[in-house]
């Protein structure tokens, strides 16, 4: 037995709901378990707990967990979990906590390096790796010590899809058949392979199922993918476009930013989806930002169309005031939380129509009809750093809409984002390119969003050198702009669901080529 | 941030001396010197300095770019100085409107700027010669500091560049939002204190997810920890460090015995 949680409970202090209460759950030696539930069924407090990591002054707890003091736990985000500055280093970072005699820690190292298949060797330098093998190297910290027990709290959610995989193939070569497995994961699919036992947490406390995978997505799958689980099986139906591509409102031509971002061009059209894609550091945030009118390129430049700002497309979207930016590209970032400067949900919302100087009666208009679209109501007095991710999603969106931009620019919209607010998130959009004629630019590595609501897209990539980029801008930039040279390919394309519409493709090293259609 | 080279890329004898003792023996160098306001004894301090530059292998264009704060703060001390030194005394050289340029003024001046630039340099070359994980592995290991201040210093120090790359988020984020200063100060410096705010809210939470990840590993959990990298203290770390206090001694016996030395108290 690995462990063994008995009528397990726990209130984080100041909060009146329980996280988790009335839980019962046994995990033997061996057992690979997914753990599923509703978003704020308390699925990271109970890793938490199991990990021995909630301090009793930060809340009340209830029942017992009874566990092996070898636990492993592997969170997220890289960023907050190496340590060290050299990789080899933080990977023998535990093994010194741990009191390992100091003649076995270099070769625990180098075989825990080996064996998860890091690439480089111990000098690497932790602010040079990419996301993914950032999070395999924090992954190889965690393995180092051979814990009996291993919990992953969301371990890929973090990283695009190459460094998703890079993780599962680490995670398949190091399980020992002994090691218990405990993860939490919102794309089941992913980790499928990985697993033997699915168990479903309940919203209001306690095991909904538990059993074997096949048998409990049988049972339970329509009520798991309700619940906001990427439940496979349960594919979404594309969201086509319903009118024919209007005019051009937003150009890039030939852009290009210093270190992070080689020549690329782009077209936005009205009553169009462009998705941007491509690894971690060919610089699609970067080139986010230069659509959204918030950088200036190095070289080329940024055209908005007369039909989107008057008199103002005489100069690029980065010279216009804020205000008037606002209500011509909406930007939305890929943390929430970043865009919050207001104390309340309907002050958030309010912020952009009072600085376009509408009318109080306006203003309230605007801002409930936009509580009402994205159910945020009952939330219009709460603190929007209180909010639940979904939430802090869907007011981001909001807070951009607010203003009436008639093209948004949105970095990542459906990262780390449950199948529930997913899916409202593409309606929406649909609804914006279809009924007003939005153009939207999406930023993403989402190959399910890319499928249901993309017209167009552009794939950037990486040189050779950083094929996987980098995990931060500071890693970037030592990466050196001989890492930089990438190439930028355009693709307007019917393939995406069928749309006729003119298709083709262009490629090009270092420059794309203008667009097919022009 | 400058890129830190890997250990064993430091070229010098200095350079190669124990982190902890290369800390200490700046600290028991620079600090005695903050006992005098004469120019004489600070000179002398830059002149053994520059003298040990070479064993120490840093290049003097890299210690002139680490400088730079460093150089900033004194053109802002001497400003100061000229402008409101309360001594005028001395022949006056030159007088223009409510300054009073006199060799007095100019005396305390150049007096300030050794002082600073003989204090902070044995601190930078130090710096500059130092591995920051080496340096946090020796004050563990030879000078007793703590794992749990040493460890968590270097993992925060870890963190810092993460910070540029979030401002400029956040300024984004602010003119993705409509708010933009335009020509207004008052507007300007409103908005920079809402977005120091959210960085420094940022950091935090940053700060918290990095100290559980780390606790999740074990660290500071009351068992013994052992050292993945051994740090000596030797003979030539003690000889060191002596050297540091008898070159400070020695300055100061200089200026003393020249009848420059002024005492602060």
């Amino acid at each position: 037995m690995r462990v063994d949680v008995r009528g397990f409970g726990w209130r984080f202090a100041g909060r009146r709901d329980w996280a988790v209460r009335g839980l019962d759950l046994t995990v033997e030696a061996g057992e690979r378990v997914l753990l599923l539930g509703a978003s704020g069924a308390g699925k990271s407090t109970l890793l938490a707990a199991i990990a021995g990591l909630l301090p009793e002054d930060s809340g009340e707890a209830e029942g017992e967990i009874k566990t092996d003091r070898e636990t492993g736990l592997l969170f997220q985000d890289p960023q907050t979990q190496l340590v060290m500055s050299r990789s080899g280093d933080d990977v023998a970072f535990g093994l010194e906590n741990l009191g390992t005699p100091a003649d076995e820690i270099w070769p625990r190292v180098d075989r825990t390096l080996h064996d998860t298949g890091f690439r480089y060797g111990r000098d690497r330098s932790t602010a040079a790796l990419s996301g993914g093998e950032a999070q395999r190297l924090a992954l190889a910290g965690v393995l180092a010590p051979r814990p009996r027990l291993l919990l992953l709290d969301e371990p890929t959610a973090n990283l695009d899809p190459a460094g998703a995989t890079l993780i599962r193939d680490a995670l398949a070569r190091t399980l020992t058949p002994d090691t218990a497995l405990i993860v939490v994961e919102h794309r089941v699919a992913e980790v499928l392979p990985l697993v033997n036992r699915v168990v479903v947490l309940a919203a209001g406390g306690g095991v909904l199922a538990d059993g074997p995978p096949d048998r409990i997505f049988a049972e339970h799958g329509a009520t798991l993918a309700d619940a906001g689980i990427w439940v496979p099986g349960h594919a979404i139906a594309p969201r086509k476009a319903a009118q024919a591509a209007g005019d051009p409102l937003l150009t890039a031509e030939n852009v290009t930013v210093h270190n992070r971002l080689a020549t690329t061009s782009l077209g936005v059209r009205a009553a169009r989806v462009h998705a941007v894609l491509g690894p971690n550091g060919a610089g699609k945030s970067t080139l986010a930002r230069l659509c959204g009118g918030l950088l200036a390129p190095t070289t080329g430049a940024v055209r908005a169309a007369e039909a989107l700002a008057g008199p103002d497309a005489a100069r690029p979207p980065h010279r216009w005031r804020a205000a008037a930016l606002a209500g011509r590209i909406g930007s939305v970032f890929q943390n929430p939380e970043h865009q919050f400067v207001t104390g309340t949900v309907r002050d958030e919302l309010a912020l952009g129509p009072r600085r376009r100087r509408r009318t109080p009666v306006d203003v309230d208009l605007v801002v409930d009809g936009l509580l009402e679209r994205l159910r945020l109501t009952r939330l219009a007095g709460a603190n929007p750093f209180t909010l639940s991710g979904g939430e802090a999603r869907r007011l981001s969106v909001a807070t951009a809409l607010a203003a009436g931009p008639r093209v948004l620019v949105l970095d990542e919209p459906t990262f780390g984002q449950d199948r529930r607010t997913w899916i409202e998130l593409v309606d929406l959009l649909a609804a914006l390119r279809d009924q007003e004629g939005a153009a939207i630019v999406a930023v993403t590595h989402d190959p399910d969003f890319v499928a249901a609501l993309a017209d167009e897209t552009t794939t950037l990539t990486a040189g050779a050198e950083t094929a996987e980029g980098a995990a931060n801008a500071e890693g970037a930039a030592s990466a050196g702009p001989s890492g930089r040279a990438g190439t930028a390919v355009t693709t307007r394309t019917a393939a995406a669901h069928g749309a006729a519409e003119a298709t083709g493709t262009t490629g090009a090293t270092g420059t794309a080529a203008p667009e097919p259609g022009r | 941030m400058t890129a830190v080279p890997a250990p064993g890329n430091w070229r010098g004898a200095l350079a190669r001396r124990n982190p902890a003792a290369k800390l200490a023996a700046a600290l028991l160098f620079s600090l005695p010197l903050i006992a005098t306001l004469d120019p004489v004894a600070p000179a002398l301090a830059i002149v053994v300095e520059l003298a040990v530059l070479p064993f120490a292998g840093v290049r003097p264009l890299t210690l002139l770019r680490r400088a730079a704060p460093l150089l900033l703060s004194i053109a802002g001390l001497l400003v100061t100085v000229l402008l409101f030194a309360a001594d005028r005394s001395g022949t006056v050289l030159l007088a223009a409107g409510p300054v009073t340029l006199t060799t007095g003024v100019l005396e305390t001046a150049l007096g300030l700027t050794l002082r600073v630039v003989a204090i902070a340099l044995p601190g930078l070359i130090v710096l500059a010669t130092t591995d920051p994980t080496d340096l946090a592995d020796a004050l563990i290991q030879n000078a007793r500091f703590s794992p749990r201040f040493a460890i968590g210093a270097l993992a925060a120090f870890r963190l810092v560049p993460l910070l540029t790359d979030e401002w400029r988020t956040l300024a984004a984020a602010r003119r993705a939002r409509g708010v933009d200063a335009g020509r207004n100060p008052v507007a300007a410096i409103r908005i920079f204190t809402s977005t120091a705010f959210a960085l420094l809210v940022g950091a935090i939470r940053r700060g918290v997810r990095l100290a559980t990840a780390m606790d999740a590993r074990g660290f500071d959990a009351g068992i013994p920890r052992t050292v993945a990298r051994r740090q000596v203290f030797g003979y030539r770390d003690a000889a060191l460090m002596i050297a540091a206090v008898a070159l400070s001694a020695a300055a100061l016996t200089v200026s003393a015995l020249a009848g420059t030395f002024r005492p602060v108290f």
